[in-house]
């Protein structure tokens, strides 16, 4: 799966640095998003098969394949706990905290 | 003049059609409403019969005609679309999509009362609603001002510097309904004139763009920075494109206002759109009693001719601003506008305002003669009150 591509937080000095109104370049991402996650999602890997049921059901795309197993990013991941709960392994766990 | 091919007899709407045709827009979309509806029709018309090669779109209301003009905007159209009152409002979420996306869409309202009470006919409380949409709003008096004025409403809109939508207002019934002869220029020349719209900001296959993004508080400020730096620099735009019209299609309307007989007035009535006619001809009476009045009709408000009409009023000892419109509560926003720009003249010039012409009543030569008659009354004395409804049919302490 393709990733994101997020670039560097856009910077400008004059306000000819600026597009004229809201038309730029496509294609890319300009910040990540994931402020309002109060509990993030962890993988046990020793319960997890691989099964990449999460991978397919993350809405935000969040979760990548990883020496057969899952791994998790977090730039856009929201913590919704939809891999915790959609895990028939029981390998995925929502810790509350705020980050 | 060779630039015009033909004279024709014509009301206000057909006028707008026929300057829509020679503009050659990509894209029509509108919905009829009284009294734009004539256009409209005109339009049709023109698409079913041949002379008008554009794609007009039937839509199922003014929300998505602007819609729909936005959308073939951010391809590179050329878009038109047309409405009133109701319409407008119906319009206005979409306007400042069209202003804050820099689309060069142009559009024409027949100025007309909002409801309630519903009511159908001539007054400005429509548009000037809306001079904070950032739009630029231009208000003709006559049909071969519009006719002209949607002409040069592409060139402005289009403008590298001011990619900014234009309203072009016209006094319902009293201008869409009237018919007058109206010159109309040769295909040949307006195409000189108004070469096919060129942006980058647009949507392509070479260039995919991403078009109507969100900005954070991070940066929506300077969006809007930049849009009020547009509509300040459409000033200049405006009084090139007014001068070459007149070099090559004859005709010259004095930018963004246009003054008559204030060079030694003293006494002054503002106004904007078709009542400029009848307050020349009340000032031409005046003048010929010895009374020295003037007339400056304002065309553009947005932008706003703030030293133009500083430079034209710095003599006048009293100034009138007659406006079809009230902000209810406070006082006519013409009004509101021209007190803001003349409050650096440094004179004590006192400065009244006539709200007249609501839901279509006449404005008379009579009111407007009475309206200098009030102004060189108050040149001295300094009434508490400054907000005047004209012709108020009943009593009212």
């Amino acid at each position: 799966m393709s990733r994101h591509t997020v670039r560097p937080p856009f910077q400008p000095k004059h306000i000819a640095d600026f597009p004229c109104g809201t038309c730029d370049e496509a294609g890319h991402l300009v910040e990540t998003l994931s402020s309002w996650r109060t509990s993030t999602p962890e993988v046990n890997l020793q319960l997890c098969t691989g099964c990449l049921r999460c991978y397919l059901l993350c809405p935000e795309g969040m979760i990548v394949k990883k020496n057969g197993k899952v791994a998790i990013e977090f730039d856009f991941c929201k913590g919704c706990g939809i891999c915790a709960h959609e895990c028939r392994s029981d390998a995925i766990r929502m810790i509350a905290r705020r980050e | 003049m060779t630039a015009n091919g033909s004279r024709v007899f014509v009301s206000g709407n057909d006028a707008v059609a026929l300057g829509v045709r020679l503009a050659r827009p990509h894209v029509i979309a509108a919905y009829p409403i009284t009294p734009q509806t004539a256009v409209v029709e005109r339009l049709a018309e023109m698409v079913e019969d041949g002379s008008l090669r554009t794609e007009y779109l039937h839509v199922e209301s003014e929300h998505s005609a602007l819609s729909a003009c936005i959308g073939a905007s951010a391809v590179g159209a050329r878009t038109f679309t047309a409405t009133s009152s109701q319409g407008l409002l119906y319009m206005v979420e979409c306007m400042h999509y069209a202003s804050g996306g820099r689309f060069p869409v142009v559009m024409m309202n027949a100025n007309r009362s909002l409801a309630l009470p519903w009511n159908i006919y001539n007054d400005q409380r429509d548009s000037l609603s809306q001079l904070d949409s950032g739009w630029i709003q231009v208000y003709v008096e006559d049909a071969q001002e519009a006719l002209d004025m949607i002409i040069q409403a592409f060139a402005i809109a289009e403008n590298e510097k001011v990619l900014t939508p234009v309203m072009v207002n016209l006094d319902g019934f009293v201008l869409t309904h009237t018919y007058e002869l109206v010159e109309v220029p040769t295909q040949e020349a307006v195409d000189r004139f108004l070469p096919p719209f060129k942006t980058t900001n647009k949507m392509s296959f070479e260039a995919p763009k991403n078009m109507a993004f969100t900005a954070t508080p991070a940066h929506y400020t300077e969006f809007k920075f930049q849009q009020h730096q547009a509509i300040l620099d459409a000033a200049t735009v405006i009084a090139d494109v007014d001068h070459s019209f007149g070099e090559q299609l004859g005709r010259y309307y004095g930018g963004l206002l246009d003054a008559y007989r204030v060079e030694d007035a003293e006494f002054v009535l503002i106004t904007l759109g078709s009542v400029t006619g009848t307050a020349r001809v009340v000032v031409d009476q005046l003048r010929a009693e010895g009374r020295k009045v003037g007339v400056i009709k304002l065309r553009y408000l947005r932008p706003f001719p703030v030293e133009e009409l500083r430079s034209l009023t710095r003599n006048a000892w009293a100034l009138g601003v007659l406006e079809k419109n009230i902000s209810i509560g406070y006082e006519g926003t013409v009004f509101t506008n021209v007190r803001s720009a003349l409050s650096q003249n440094g004179t004590t010039q006192e400065i009244l305002n006539f709200v007249a012409g609501l839901g279509g009543r006449d404005i008379s030569r009579g009111d407007i003669a009475q309206m200098f008659e009030r102004l060189s009354s108050v040149a001295t004395t300094h009434p508490a009150n400054r907000v005047i409804f004209v012709n108020l049919g009943v009593e009212t302490a």
